[in-house]
């Protein structure tokens, strides 16, 4: 979009970014969104998420306007050029709502049975109401427009304010919004913490006061305008080494203790999604050696999760179905022992395939497995569609293990060894063997590498990584239901590690917490919770490929046409002293 | 005594083309011997035969006892065969030191599961390949520059890497295809040494491909022509340079005559 | 002598060879036994194989649309199957407004010809603005950040016509003039599937012609071999490019047209995806980037899973083959690819070059 900015005159920025804003948020209007969210009130009881979304498009306008002409224009005009892009933010806003007056709310008056509503859902009197601002049509327009153009100066205002100012504007609204959005999340928190007194302070059901809401904002706004972060950064770097060190050391410390309590300080339902987030982690971690360090595209990674809940449920149920009655942790070195095995069956099959073939195959594989899984024809060993019901749970020194925070230890403990197990191996040969192949099969193999054993490994290690992480659900959810095991899981997995970070332990973790932590904490969003996702993936690819937290080489390869610095002049051939020719 | 590389016949066909027909080649051990040749003459394509990267369409290779034709390509270096490449095929994303320890593979004999516990032998011998692809860094003469991202160095320094990389297997016969391509005649000079010092200390047998005849009638020993597929001549340098088939493959039909009569009517 | 014919023993290539041996015998052995057993008539087998057709004759269109932009992108362009969906669902309205005011029954072939326009506009629509927004950017990056963005793009695209069009399934309504079935061959063929399979036909013949002969389709095939040289020999390869996306989109507008008549299950939101897939594989199937390749995978791939579950798997014993069907699809994508990569029409990929 920021291309040919030189030649292009004001006006036609302007317009362009306009129309674009305009574009967004009649999309966001016309699938339902804005009505939706305007049921979620996130100040007091009238500032609406849905507003918000609805600010988004015309947001936008003024802020990219505003960068674009940034260095062109003076800022006053800039500033202008952002406040007209929010103006004309509001045109086809003004269409939608022609739309949906001529199309529905007349039809419906005059009692047709049939309006536009038959085919776009979501085109609403309730819609109309919300775009007028409930003023009626007139003024209710004349008031978008207004709201159009205020939104995008905000915006023009977000990029042109000068610092400090700007940025403790921008992060007390952020901050402000977020606690507003996350409010579910921070109940939850708070109320661990200190019970109902605070919570009844600050929020009303799920919005914030209006008093704890300009707090909040003063709060982000102080710590942005007086720069506290990199004023603490700089007084850090200026203490002595060892005291750092002492710190750094401290604060680790502190975070291995917070992660050790957060399911007590998160409450039941967070505990849950910390046990979720966790498993996702360790499949990621597994798939992370795969995709990340073999280069192997697999798309059916949820097959080996399948096979570890179902080896485990299999192994201990105590319905009929079950062959043995192993505990959990006998049962367990076998499931992922099984996982192991199905990795190098499945595994040996697709060696020589290479880039997009492997993807499909490895997905057509995970969805074989889905649908045997469902059919008749194994339904005898497995269940069918009703699945394995009864898996017990594990049982630790006399304590059962059967809620959120008590498993969230056991996927802690998997995830922490999926860690351990990667970072020694690819520090180790076989991790340079794996990214040499990554790189260069053909070549690798002239080295000698083995391709096959170096690829089934990364295989079916990863596939263990995953039957573990399926022996693990099946204790804790005691059933297990082959419709579960499905492609979006495996997709989940992988989005998750890309726009992480491929290849990096911490970009795995981020990864998870982003494309599932979210959706969990923002369960009221569950109906659009796949289109966000979907439009997620596509913006972080196309703005940040190498994904949020990359791995050093990772960087590199995404990048690889950058200039790079030139070393000192190599030493002729001749070892140092020796001199002169034959 | 037998030779160390004995290719027979060896034919490589695509579709209807054949890139190499018919062609015999021996080399013995502790030789520097190369094959010369117009571009597309085949001498790539029977670097790939030799090497595991094509299955010959027909023919045999013998290399130390072993019939190698059609094997992977891992198996036939860890019979001792290396090779670098006509364009530069490092590991571009790794640093200098990391290709070198890539190349060490077949010298590497701890599992992963060691690795993975981190056992003595592991140490011992991760310490040692570290050890050792330095000392071959060094004998390169890039010292210093292990942990420099390989597609960051010089092209000269690249070329010297992917050298060593083929060295760090310890072969018994090194292939290199093109070693002086893009080198000015001071660094020729230092590679046509260095490729005799590999022979004279290290006892590697060298094949080269080469096109700069300044360095291929310096040090080989032996010298096969390669037109088409097919083998046109055979024989020490001083043989080569007055044969007649061989120039006319690189100046065309009558240059041979031409030269004659430059030279004043005498071939050397 | 032996030791020497163990040298060159590859455990890989032993074991798939076994593999593939046991594969044959067990899909015989299933022939024969149904056969023999003789439990359905051969009118029922014509039911299947016309049906089958014509299902794959809708396979083959949407394959079409993946075969091409791989050859020239080599892109899986895995939200494929939501511009097929696009088109589908946003007609079904139409369609259903001219069964309630009577336009269809009285002008039926015209309502039809209005249905291939919308759908085809709108799959077009739909396809020219994600090569454009998702995948242009993205022309230099490694394989996997497109891929990523197609998958992206393909949830992105279902639940905006979720939010669009809602979630229910809406059903195309019957068209009078296609009812009833002609006798072919001695079988009676419902008219809707003789009349998608000549239809869709005749598209994939057009659109040959089209790739072989026309100035444009030359552009493309040559574009899909070596962009740079193309672009050097004048040729503009990002108008290329968008219109093999919106070739790719129109046939799958008219595959969803198709869709519609034969098989008024429902359409929604999500019915891209599994055929999306199946398409994918019948284009590998028929050699992915080659034109014929998936025309015909399409139809053998149509066939295949409507007639072998029951000609297969079921002699060999296993109940309610019906369920596998979609995994007999799948198998058979592996199975190709694992054996056969190239699938029928397309090269080998050249061998490793140095």
């Amino acid at each position: 979009m920021i291309q040919n900015q030189l030649t292009e005159p004001t006006s036609r920025i302007m317009l362009k970014f306009g129309l674009i804003g305009s574009i967004v948020a009649v999309y966001v209007s016309a699938i339902g969104m804005v009505e939706v969210f305007s049921e979620r009130a996130l100040i007091g009881d009238s500032f609406s998420l849905g507003y918000v979304i609805l600010a988004a498009g015309p947001l936008g306008a003024g802020i990219f306007t505003a960068r674009v002409l940034r260095d062109r224009l003076s800022r006053r005009k800039a500033a202008g050029a952002s406040i007209g892009a929010g103006a004309a933010s509001s045109s086809l806003l003004l269409v939608l709502l022609a739309v949906i007056v001529l199309g529905v709310i007349r039809p419906e008056q005059a009692g047709a049975e049939v309006t536009l509503r038959v085919m776009f859902v979501n085109l609403t009197p309730g819609l109309a109401e919300l775009l007028t601002f409930g003023l009626g049509n007139a003024l209710g327009a004349l008031i978008l427009i207004l709201f159009c153009t205020l939104i995008g100066a905000a915006g023009g205002g977000a990029v042109l304010i000068r610092d400090p100012l700007r940025s403790g504007l921008v992060v007390g609204v952020m901050l402000t919004l977020l606690i507003g959005v996350f409010s579910e999340t921070v109940t939850q928190v708070l109320q661990q913490i200190s019970g109902r007194v605070i919570i009844n302070i600050v929020f009303v059901q799920k919005s914030l006061r209006p008093i704890p809401a300009i707090l909040v904002f003063a709060l982000g706004f102080s710590l942005a305008y007086f720069r506290v972060p990199r004023r603490t950064r700089t007084r850090f770097r200026q203490l002595p080494d060892n005291r750092q060190q002492r710190t750094k050391r401290g604060l680790f410390i502190a975070g291995l203790v917070l992660l050790l309590m957060l399911p007590w300080l998160t409450g039941l339902f967070l505990s849950q999604a910390l046990f979720l987030i966790g498993l996702y982690i360790l499949m990621g971690l597994g798939l992370n050696i795969v995709v990340g360090y073999a280069g192997l595209l697999d798309l059916g990674y949820v097959a080996f999760f399948a096979f570890g809940a179902y080896a485990m449920g299999i192994l201990t149920t105590t319905t009929e179905l079950g062959i043995t009655n192993l505990t959990f942790w006998t049962a367990l070195p076998i499931c992922v022992a099984a996982g192991v095995l199905w990795g190098l069956l499945l595994g040996f099959p697709v060696l020589r395939l290479r880039g997009d073939y492997l993807a499909i195959v490895t997905l057509g594989f995970g969805e074989i497995v889905r649908i045997l899984a469902t059919s008749d024809w194994l339904a005898p060993i497995e269940g069918g569609p009703q699945g394995i019901l009864k898996i017990p749970n594990p049982v630790i020194f006399g304590f059962t293990l059967n809620t959120p925070q008590t498993m969230y230890y056991l996927v802690l403990l998997g995830a922490v060894a999926a860690g351990f197990v990667t970072l020694r191996l690819r520090d180790a040969r076989l991790g340079r063997q794996w990214m040499s192949m990554r790189e260069d099969e053909d070549v690798s193999e002239a080295m000698g590498i083995n391709l096959v054993s170096t690829k089934l490994l990364a295989f079916a290690i990863g596939a263990g990584f995953s039957a573990l992480a399926g022996a693990i659900l099946a204790a804790r959810q005691s059933t297990i239901f082959p419709h579960s095991f499905n492609l979006i899981i495996s997709i989940n997995i992988l989005a998750g590690i890309i726009v992480g970070g491929l290849g990096s332990i911490p970009g795995v973790i981020v990864g998870m917490l982003i494309l599932v932590g979210l959706p969990e904490l923002l369960r009221e969003f569950t109906e659009y919770r796949f289109l966000m996702y979907g439009i997620l993936l596509i913006v972080v690819m196309l703005v940040k490929p190498e994904g949020f937290l990359p791995e050093a080489t990772r960087k590199r390869e995404l990048h690889s046409d950058e200039p790079g610095m030139t070393p000192a002049d190599a030493a002729p051939m001749e070892p140092a002293g020796a001199g002169g020719q034959d | 005594m037998a030779p160390l590389l004995n290719a027979i016949n060896v034919t490589k066909s695509f579709g209807g083309l054949d890139a190499v027909k018919d062609f015999d080649f021996k080399i013995d051990e502790g030789a520097i011997d190369s094959i010369i040749g117009p571009n597309g003459a085949g001498k790539t394509t029977f670097f790939n035969c030799v090497t595991g990267f094509y299955v010959p369409t027909a023919g045999e290779i013998h290399f130390d006892g072993h019939v190698i034709q059609g094997m992977s390509t891992d198996r036939i270096t860890r019979f001792g065969i290396s090779r670098t490449y006509q364009n530069i095929r490092l590991f571009s994303q790794m640093t200098a030191i990391e290709n070198i320890l890539v190349g060490e593979q077949p010298r590497l004999k701890t599992l992963w599961i060691e690795a993975l516990i981190r056992n003595r032998r592991y140490k011992e011998e991760e310490e040692w390949a570290l050890n050792e692809a330095q000392r071959i860094l060094e004998f390169v003469g890039l010292k210093g520059l292990g942990d420099q991202v390989a597609h960051n160095l010089p092209y000269g320094a690249q070329r010297r890497l992917e050298l060593a990389r083929a060295l760090a297997a310890d072969p018994k016969l090194l292939l290199l295809d093109e070693p002086t391509a893009g080198m000015n005649p001071n660094e020729s000079a230092d590679m046509m040494n260095f490729i005799r010092r590999l022979r004279d200390e290290v006892g590697i047998t060298i094949l080269l491909i080469e096109h700069d005849m300044k360095v291929v009638m310096g040090i080989s020993e032996q010298i096969s022509v390669m037109d088409f597929g097919l083998k046109i001549a055979e024989g020490t340098p001083a043989e080569i340079q007055g044969n007649t088939e061989v120039i006319e493959a690189y100046l065309g039909k009558g240059a041979a005559a031409g030269l004659k009569l430059a030279k004043g009517g005498s071939s050397k | 002598m032996l030791r020497r014919y163990f040298e060159r023993f590859s455990w890989v290539d032993f074991i798939l060879r076994l593999f593939q041996i046991f594969i044959i015998i067990a899909m015989l052995v299933g022939l024969i036994n149904t056969i023999s057993a003789g439990r359905y008539t051969s009118a029922q087998w014509a039911t299947l194989v016309f049906a089958g057709l014509a299902q794959g004759s809708i396979y083959a269109l949407i394959a079409l649309g993946y075969t091409l932009v791989y050859g020239i992108l080599r892109l899986i362009n895995f939200a494929h199957g939501e511009i097929y969906m696009f088109g589908a669902l946003t007609t079904v309205f139409l369609a259903n407004a001219q069964a309630r005011s009577g336009f269809l029954d009285e002008h039926p072939w015209l309502s039809i010809l209005s249905w291939f326009l919308l759908a085809g506009t709108v799959s077009t629509v739909v396809a020219v603005l994600l090569e454009r927004i998702a995948y242009r950017p993205l022309r230099g990056a490694p394989r996997l950040v497109p891929l990523i963005t197609a998958i992206g793009a393909s949830f992105a695209l279902q639940y905006t016509a979720r939010g669009l069009y809602g979630a229910e399934f809406r059903r195309y309504p019957e068209v009078a003039a296609l009812s009833g079935s002609v006798s072919i061959l001695g079988f009676d063929v419902p008219v809707v599937q003789v009349v998608v399979i000549v239809a869709a036909v005749i598209l994939m013949i057009g659109l040959n012609g089209f790739v072989e002969r026309t100035k444009i389709g030359t552009s493309m095939r040559a574009v899909s071999e070596d962009k740079e040289v193309a672009r050097l020999m004048g040729i503009n390869v990002d108008k290329v490019i968008v219109t093999t996306f919106a070739i790719g989109g129109l046939l799958a507008g008219a595959a969803g047209v198709f869709n519609g008549l034969f098989r008024p299950a429902g359409v929604f939101f999500f019915m891209g995806f599994f055929p999306g897939l199946k398409a994918f594989t019948a284009a590998v199937l028929g050699g992915i980037g080659s034109v014929p390749g998936a025309a015909i995978g399409g139809l053998l791939l149509g066939i295949i899973e409507s007639v072998f579950p029951n000609l297969i798997l079921e002699g060999l014993g296993i109940p309610s083959a019906n369920q596998l069907r979609d995994a007999f699809a799948f198998t058979m994508l592996v199975l190709i690819l694992i054996f056969r990569p190239q699938g029928i029409f397309g090269e080998k990929l050249a061998e490793k070059k140095a």
